[in-house]
């Protein structure tokens, strides 16, 4: 098992999320657009200063910031 | 931007949601949906209302209502903000998820974006849950097939258990089959029992515990199984809408608050805490949504493979910033180069009119008391206000909706998060400086898509620094005359593009240490978790657009500053021409502004000019104009240099410029733009801030670049 967190994501790589550490608003937020436990996510693109991070989670692009793609827990795909 | 009639001005300030049926049996639907799924396409097509879409999330931030009226019967609409959820986190959440619960509508479509269907359906099944009366409208399968995606519409139908509708609401198919569909239930017709989420055992258990007790005491007011879940969750924004609805706290019923008390032991006993059941609760509806969409619909591998291209030409690190700034460089100068011979045009065209009005009023035997005031003072400003405004609105605006269009605004947002993240900002503020750069009235009521007060208030604070399009002229005026010689054609316009995206920068750059200063000092936090959705491009209606972005924004645009200027233009007349002792009103009020204009490398006139700007930033040139005139004998004032002859006889130099156009970057908001700020934060306290902020930076900017200026000896 390849343990690993989104921010340390590479553009073209995926993972499968394996949890969220620490709950609260950003759990919520994520959760509300889809990411939960299970859900396959893969890196597109970082943009020009490095931070954020676009990701394809469902179909759709969303852009989170290392602060925060790094509590997403994931094994590498 | 969402740059309309009723989104700019004062028509920013909307009032609470009203409905207003025509008559007793009309019927009301809510229009429910993600952000960016053509919600508010669907709302105009099916009302012929001339509400502005935008393609990037979150764009409708008020609701707004309207009928559609087919085969004598009238339908009314109630356009909800766009969320992806019900739960309430977010302002725009609480108040779809209230209209649903509470609105006394007869039903709701949830509006689906064909390209990202799973995702879309998360809502689908929470407003399943509210209303069985639902139907759901499977938008942009234009779109959808151009990404060789297939949605197989009848076995959603299925799935769901509700009317499932395909639409492509930008080219108005599918539209009658969802008004069909409608009037099926709204009379009670539908395919069947819609699905409901199945959650875990021991959350069904708790559920089941309450639904006895809260039949009895809610009655057929709400869904019950609803009810109950939220109760489990103790949602504390749901409790006190649910408490002024129902006109009492049911869980002070002994039935309610026991059964209540038992369900939580339940899942106490179980070890599941809040943050668990929150957990489980969205995950049952994640992977209900999955579920359905895994067995309807059909992507094909490799899609979005062009979004992507072009995404890495947009935001990457080598070409992300570059294409930025050469998009921003070429809207100016398509702007100030496609404005300055129709500009030229109508001011001598306006004048002309003029002269042959007054000679007209002249012979009629008006008398010169009104005359004078009439044609030199009102008309005068007026017809400034328009030949200088008109042309650069007609282009840039068209030009920004085509970007706004195409979803390339988010990517924006995307590219400077970072610079935000620096001053522990949200990074949709670029969205609403953006935004700014059309009305900063808009762009302060766009700050409602930033979730966290803390940064919606930093955005609204500092909106102001960028320059809105009643700014523009007046910077690209100044560095036309006095940094590029007033010369005409193809490399001058291109300079003061340049020069007008250099100073566009200051104010993105002031805007950002702004925000940092906020940050540190009376708005103090740390920025918090944000979520942005990057849209796929799609092809701008360029049709559209022009008559849209020329009648709705540019007309009313014009129109509120052309109502402002006649009456300044009379004003500053009367000024000129009622003497107080040895000199004019206008002199006395110049004079005694004169110093501490000095101070800030103006004069008492262009401070004045800031001054009776109040109500429209249009108006500063224009009245300084007047008020020199006034004191002169040029009349004509058709071309740069003789702009540049006028504005020196009155002692301007390069510096004076300079300063001119730093303070027209930062100085308090437009009258319209603080009454929308006080609205927007409910405070005169943050009003306040809000105008004395870029005042101060404005106010110090100056005094530093005339000191440095006189310090070395430059002008």
């Amino acid at each position: 098992m390849n343990q690993t967190d989104l921010s340390r994501l590479r553009d073209g790589e995926r993972a499968r999320v394996t949890g969220i550490a620490g709950a609260g608003d950003m759990g919520r937020r994520l959760r509300d657009m889809g990411l939960v436990r299970g859900t396959q996510v893969e890196c597109l693109l970082h943009s020009p200063f490095g931070d954020p991070a676009a990701y394809r989670i469902r179909g759709a692009v969303v852009a989170l910031r290392r602060e925060d793609s790094r509590r997403v827990q994931a094994v590498l795909l | 931007m969402g740059l309309t009639r009723g989104s700019t001005g004062l028509a920013a300030l909307d009032g609470g949601l009203f409905l207003q049926r025509l008559t007793d049996d009309e019927r009301v639907f809510a229009l429910a949906g993600n952000p960016n799924v053509g919600k508010s396409t669907v709302f105009n097509a099916l009302t012929n209302l001339n509400q502005h879409t935008g393609n990037w999330p979150g764009k409708t931030v008020a609701t707004a209502q309207g009928r559609c009226v087919r085969h004598g019967e009238s339908i009314l609409f109630v356009d909800l903000p766009g969320t992806y959820s019900l739960l309430a986190h977010s302002a725009e959440e609480e108040a779809a998820r209230d209209f649903l619960c509470f609105g006394g509508g007869d039903g709701a479509v949830v509006v689906c974006d064909a390209t990202c269907l799973e995702r879309n359906l998360n809502l689908v099944l929470q407003v399943l849950e509210i209303t069985p009366r639902t139907v759901v409208c499977v938008n942009l399968l234009d779109e959808a097939a151009k990404k060789g995606i297939h949605v197989d519409l009848e076995g959603l139908e299925k799935s769901l258990g509700v009317p499932v509708v395909g639409t492509s609401a930008r080219s108005g198919r599918g539209l009658e089959e969802l008004l069909c569909r409608l009037r099926e239930v709204a009379s009670g017709g539908g395919p069947g029992k819609p699905l409901g989420v199945v959650y875990p055992q021991v959350v069904e258990d708790g559920i089941s515990l309450l639904l006895p007790a809260l039949r009895e005491v809610v009655g057929p007011r709400l869904n019950h199984r609803w009810l109950a879940l939220r109760l489990l969750e103790g949602n504390e924004s749901l409790s006190r809408s649910l408490r002024s609805f129902l006109g009492e706290d049911i869980t002070r019923r002994p039935a309610v608050g026991e059964a209540l008390a038992a369900a939580k032991d339940l899942l106490a006993q179980a070890g599941w805490g809040p943050g668990e059941l929150e957990e489980a609760l969205v995950e049952a509806i994640v992977a209900t949504a999955e579920s359905v969409a895994s067995g309807t619909v059909c992507i094909p591998a490799g899609t979005g493979e062009r979004d992507r291209k072009l995404d890495r030409l947009f935001t990457s690190k080598r070409t992300g910033i570059p294409a930025m700034l050469l998009l921003l460089a070429l809207v100016f100068w398509l702007t100030i180069a496609g404005a300055n011979y129709p500009s030229q045009l109508l001011s001598a065209g306006l004048f002309r009119l003029g002269d042959l009005l007054a000679g007209g009023l002249q012979s009629l035997g008006c008398p010169g008391w009104i005359l004078s005031p009439l044609m030199d003072g009102a008309y005068r400003v007026l017809a400034w206000v328009v030949a200088v405004m008109l042309p650069p609105m007609a282009i840039f605006f068209p030009l920004f909706t085509l970007l706004e269009d195409f979803g390339y605004l988010p990517r924006v947002a995307f590219n400077l998060d970072r610079c935000f993240q620096r001053a522990h900002a949200c990074g949709k503020q670029a969205l609403t400086m953006a935004m700014g750069f059309g009305c900063n009235a808009a762009g302060i009521v766009g700050c409602r898509i930033i979730d966290s007060p803390r940064e919606r208030l930093i955005a609204v604070l500092t909106n102001s620094f960028v320059p809105c399009n009643g700014r523009f002229p007046t910077l690209t005026l100044l560095i036309t005359v006095f940094f590029l010689g007033g010369g005409e054609g193809f490399w001058p316009s291109v300079l003061s593009a340049l020069g007008l995206t250099g100073v566009i920068l200051l104010g993105v750059g002031a805007t950002l240490l702004a925000s940092r200063l906020l940050s540190a000092t009376i708005l103090r936090g740390m920025p918090s978790a944000f979520a942005l959705e990057l849209p796929p491009y799609r092809r701008p209606q360029i049709g559209k657009v022009l008559v849209r972005s020329i009648l709705d924004r540019t007309l009313f645009v014009l129109g509120r500053a052309a109502a402002v200027a006649a009456p300044a233009g009379l004003l500053i007349w009367v000024m000129a021409n009622v003497t107080i002792g040895d000199a004019t009103l206008l002199h006395h009020c110049a004079a005694f502004l004169d110093p501490f204009a000095r101070l800030l490398g103006m004069d008492g006139v262009i401070l004045l000019a800031f001054l009776l700007g109040f109500p429209a930033n249009e108006i500063v040139i224009p009245i300084i104009i007047m008020a020199y005139l006034s004191a002169g004998t040029i009349t004509e004032m058709e071309s740069t240099a003789q702009l540049h002859a006028l504005f020196a006889a009155n002692g301007w130099t390069w510096a004076t410029a300079g300063s001119v156009i730093l303070f027209s970057l930062f100085h308090w908001p437009c009258s319209t733009t603080c009454l929308t700020i006080r609205k927007e934060t409910g405070s005169w306290r943050w009003t306040a801030v809000s105008i004395l902020l870029p005042t101060a930076v404005g106010m110090t900017a100056c005094f530093l670049f005339t000191g440095a200026v006189r310090l070395l000896g430059l002008a």
